[in-house]
């Protein structure tokens, strides 16, 4: 579980995050969305310690983030997951090494043990057999998954995500939601994810985040959201025209 | 004050480098590929510019000898001095800020652009230890590329001045070993160190603090090259200042 209390990030004088108070619970999808520009990115890298807070807490499983030792922020970050917008593998590596290298850093296991661990989440993710591929070699969508199998390798306690669908087809990012929520319920991990991509409401919005201009502006799950009346959220998830004509279908079948 | 905080910059990025340290067995692999990508792969440039520089040398001081009170052995005395104190340090230094500056700089901010260095601080990995220490210490070994230079420019003016009949054999060997001072051996190593530090630490420089994408890293390799350039430059003017006047 992580916790967010009265969190404010600004740059040069203008104020990027406005007093956030938000739970991320453990087990589930937690989705961040809101428009470009409206501070998720900064939010979740405030939560990563990437940014320093202005001010507020962030506290990992009730411990406050910046009352953390240069060790205690180490070791913390050994069981964090982060699924990078363009998948951030590592070019020189291959698959296989790329999913590997958090053991490699982290752990004293045997090599052997290591590639066992590396099949067996590569196989989760269904890419057996590509393990000697470039990342150059691989779709997209291959690269989100390998990114994916990255992140969960060293079996961590949250999984950041930001932006997993951009770029790929409706299909491939269907794929990389369900597989993303069914390792948060399988492994009972924190995930944390940002979207602007309604379909991945729909898909696995467990608890979902709405920020505006900084500002946390609704709070709710995937089935409050379209039947919430908060103008700023209908402005955003009916901005799509397939979701008004779904809402459009709705009303008159009523 | 752009310039201050440039400089300021690298000497915190220096601080990082040399900071929390990566596990040591991936540190050796990432050094052994480091002297693969670095010195390796530049040996053979190196070679065929030392060559022939030194050929060019040697016909150049052979040709300009008109009078006849010189002795020939000239030839190969000032070939060796020319090799040995500027063209094997500072000019396959200034090269290798071409090549191997460039590759450094494009490496690294191809890996700030695409969120790779990002991915290294979140797992809490020091990022700058992690992708610059390695290219410092192989970059440790470039005095003996510099050492191969010396000796190729060396064959190279033998080459060109006996083959071409400018000099004997003999008249080549005695100018070689003439009024020898080993001094400027260890001079020219002496700079060769500081040169190996600056061609691996400002393009990762460039290359760890750019922004932008596909467009800024192309820019930043050229910025890097420049910089490394001048650098390099003044570096040898004050070390030949220092240690040979």
């Amino acid at each position: 579980m992580i916790e967010v209390k009265d969190l404010y990030k600004g740059f040069e004088g203008q104020e990027v995050l406005k007093g956030i108070d938000y739970v991320f619970e453990r087990g589930k999808t937690n989705l961040i969305i809101g428009q470009s520009g409206s501070g998720k990115s900064v939010f979740l890298k405030c939560m990563l310690g990437l940014f320093k807070p202005d001010r507020g807490t962030i506290a990992y499983d009730g411990k406050p983030f910046s009352s953390f030792s240069d060790e205690e922020q180490r070791e913390l970050r050994k069981e964090i997951g982060m699924l990078f917008q363009g998948g951030a593998l590592f070019d020189s590596m291959n698959v296989e090494e790329n999913v590997m290298f958090p053991l490699r850093m982290f752990t004293k296991q045997r090599r052997k043990e290591m590639l066992s661990r590396v099949h067996e989440v590569l196989e989760r993710v269904n890419l057996e057999g590509t393990g000697k591929k470039m990342p150059s070699e691989i779709s997209g969508g291959m690269q989100k998954r390998v990114a994916i199998a990255r992140a969960i390798v060293n079996k961590p306690k949250y999984l950041f995500c930001d932006e997993p669908n951009s770029g790929l087809d409706p299909k491939t990012a269907t794929v990389i939601d369900n597989l993303i929520q069914d390792l948060t319920h399988e492994n009972d991990i924190t995930t944390v994810l940002i979207t602007h991509d309604m379909n991945s409401v729909l898909e696995i919005g467990e608890r979902i985040a709405f920020l505006k201009d900084g500002v946390l502006a609704w709070k709710g799950t995937k089935h409050e959201i379209f039947k919430t009346k908060d103008e700023a959220v209908t402005d955003f998830v009916y901005s799509s025209d397939l979701f008004q004509k779904v809402r459009d279908a709705q009303q008159q079948g009523q | 004050m752009t310039y201050l905080h440039s400089i300021g910059e690298y000497f915190l990025m220096l601080k990082g480098v040399f900071g929390r340290m990566t596990k040591t067995s991936v540190l050796r692999n990432l050094i052994l590929k480091e002297i693969n990508d670095l010195i390796m792969g530049s040996m053979g440039i190196v070679a065929f510019l030392s060559f022939f520089i030194g050929a060019v040398v040697a016909i150049q001081t052979a040709l300009n000898l008109n009078n006849p009170l010189i002795p020939k052995t000239l030839v190969a005395y000032a070939a060796r001095q020319s090799v040995i104190l500027e063209f094997s340090p500072t000019f396959i230094s200034i090269i290798m800020a071409g090549k191997v500056g460039s590759y450094i700089t494009s490496s690294i901010g191809s890996m700030r652009v695409t969120e790779q260095i990002d991915a290294l601080e979140v797992m809490g990995i020091n990022s700058k230890n992690y992708l610059i220490f390695p290219k410092i210490i192989a970059m440790l070994t470039y005095p003996f590329v510099i050492a191969i230079s010396m000796f190729l420019g060396m064959s190279g003016a033998y080459t060109a001045a006996v083959l071409g009949g400018f000099v004997t054999s003999d008249q080549f060997i005695t100018g070689l070993q003439e009024d020898f001072t080993p001094f400027h051996l260890t001079y020219a190593f002496i700079k060769t160190f500081m040169f190996a530090f600056i061609l691996a630490t400002v393009p990762a420089y460039h290359g760890y603090y750019m922004k932008g994408g596909a467009l800024e890293v192309g820019e930043a390799a050229t910025t890097s090259f420049v910089w490394t350039s001048v650098v390099l430059i003044v570096t040898n003017y004050i070390v030949t200042q220092l240690l040979l006047s």
